[in-house]
């Protein structure tokens, strides 16, 4: 399994894709930095362009990448390995290659220009989505035989968690207004990850309340702490879910 | 050393293989043919545990391939499209290989250096030809000296000359006692080397019979000869049923 993750890395680290990836972060993260002295503004508007970024850019990248070595790991899979250890083995590989791209486009400005909880908050909740749209890409590759029909159910998995979503949720919100909804709310806002990164981030500055009714809910349910918590084993049941569901089927899937 | 029986596959209504049953031993060297989307690739995938089968079973040195998959170190498999990381340069892949294989100490680097790959081991997979990659396959099926090869069109994309390096390569470790599968569609690339036909038409086995016995039924001396007076008087039938 290590030698797959390491020559894995060793081609992605090379890729101009990830390349690009980095460095847009990185020009976005510092130039959001440095517009406003109130670091608290910066981290907020670098909030929303990982919140928009990671998703779209992981599950995309993972998936096109997975349906392009198909050969190579039916190759691989001739060769006496295990197909779990095939498929953990790729997924670990690449989202470990976008996390490294995440940390260097974000995590090294971040931590040259602001400091704190939230700052940190801010790289585990971006990290949280690589990881948790990698899976995801991993679970569109299992499922689609196609390369052309698996982007396309990429993008729109990115799309239904980062702008239909919301959507749903205001027209939930809107009809049901007359009844005690809270509650239901924080069980709908788990079922997105792109929400749970938000939340975790929110908790950690003061301006949660302005944020909208998702973080005011949860930092008066939840309280700073507790919230996290939950909101932390939510994210893992994201990326742990589709990679057993994605070993599972694989197992079964003909190449 | 492989033994396959009633071997059925069917991708949705399309049935890729029906009630298949051959037996390969050692030494043998088994060409498959058919036209396309006859079932070889499915049959070849079949052995190798890419595919699973619906029915029957497939048993290689007497133990059923179900859920193992240790008995793939036996096996060396040249794929028909080999494609590979567009980064990694082929010295990277073939020590990606090596260090999967860490029970394999020697390595069988004979065609490395007969094909002229030794020569790029720094170029990345991305620059080289499609014919190159086909000589990287290639030696990567015969690097660990397996007991059973099989080849997918090995030698669609090869020139002249590396075609026969590669012929003369699969004729000695025929010698060796290995059994070796081949797919073509180059029969003339098939003379010499194999010693038994299979002849897969419609996911079904048409035959399976020694070239000798193919070329005293037929009359007929060279390979191509022999398939085409078979098609001409195999087909009329196979449309009838």
């Amino acid at each position: 399994m290590k030698t797959i993750i390491k020559y894995v890395l060793l081609d992605l680290l090379k890729n101009k894709t990830i390349l690009v990836y980095t460095v847009i972060l990185a020009a976005l993260a510092v130039s959001v930095l440095n517009m406003d002295n109130n670091n608290s503004k910066g981290l907020l508007s670098l909030l929303n362009i990982t919140l928009l970024f990671v998703p779209i850019i992981s599950i995309l990248f993972s998936t096109i990448y997975f349906f392009n070595s198909v050969e190579f790991t039916e190759l691989l899979l001739a060769q006496p390995i295990k197909r779990k250890t095939m498929l953990l083995a790729e997924y670990t590989g690449v989202a470990f290659a976008l996390s490294i791209a995440y940390i260097a486009g974000v995590g090294i400005p971040v931590s040259i220009f602001c400091s704190g909880l939230a700052a940190f908050t801010l790289l585990v909740s971006g990290l949280f989505l690589t990881l948790i749209f990698s899976a995801l890409a991993l679970l569109i590759f299992v499922l689609f035989k196609d390369k052309t029909k698996g982007i396309g159910a990429a993008i729109i998995t990115a799309l239904f968690f980062t702008l239909l979503f919301d959507g749903l949720l205001l027209s939930f919100i809107y009809s049901f207004s007359d009844y005690p909804i809270d509650k239901p709310l924080l069980g709908l806002i788990s079922l997105n990850p792109v929400d749970l990164g938000r939340i975790l981030v929110l908790l950690q500055l003061d301006v949660a309340v302005m944020m909208g009714y998702s973080g005011a809910l949860f930092k008066k349910f939840l309280g700073s702490a507790t919230g996290s918590i939950y909101t932390i084993a939510c994210m893992l049941f994201w990326i742990i879910i589709p990679l057993v569901i994605s070993v599972r089927v694989f197992k079964k899937k003909d190449l | 050393m492989i033994a396959i029986e009633h071997l059925t596959k069917s991708y949705g209504k399309f049935k890729a293989l029906d009630d298949i049953s051959l037996s390969f031993e050692r030494g043998q060297a088994i060409s498959l043919l058919g036209p396309n989307g006859s079932g070889k690739t499915t049959l070849i995938k079949s052995i190798l545990g890419l595919v699973i089968p619906e029915k029957g079973t497939i048993k290689i040195n007497g133990s059923e391939i179900k859920t193992h998959w240790e008995y793939r170190s036996q096996i060396g498999y040249m794929p028909q499209i080999g494609r590979y990381p567009d980064n990694m340069t082929i010295g990277q892949v073939i020590n990606m290989l090596k260090e999967i294989r860490k029970d394999c100490k020697q390595y069988d680097e004979e065609l490395i250096v007969s094909l002229g790959i030794s020569n790029f081991l720094n170029k990345t997979m991305r620059s080289l030809s499609g014919g190159t990659r086909q000589k990287v396959s290639a030696c990567l099926a015969f690097l660990f000296s397996p007991d059973i090869f099989i080849l997918d069109e090995p030698t669609a994309g090869l020139d002249p000359l590396s075609s026969e390096v590669f012929k003369d390569k699969i004729t000695k470790e025929r010698a060796n006692g290995k059994l070796i599968l081949i797919t073509s569609h180059v029969l003339s690339d098939l003379e010499g080397i194999t010693s038994h036909m299979v002849y897969l038409q419609d996911s079904k086995l048409m035959f399976y019979k020694t070239v000798e016995e193919l070329k005293l039924s037929t009359g007929e001396e060279k390979l191509n000869k022999v398939i085409a007076t078979i098609m001409l008087k195999e087909l009329p039938k196979t449309i009838h049923n």
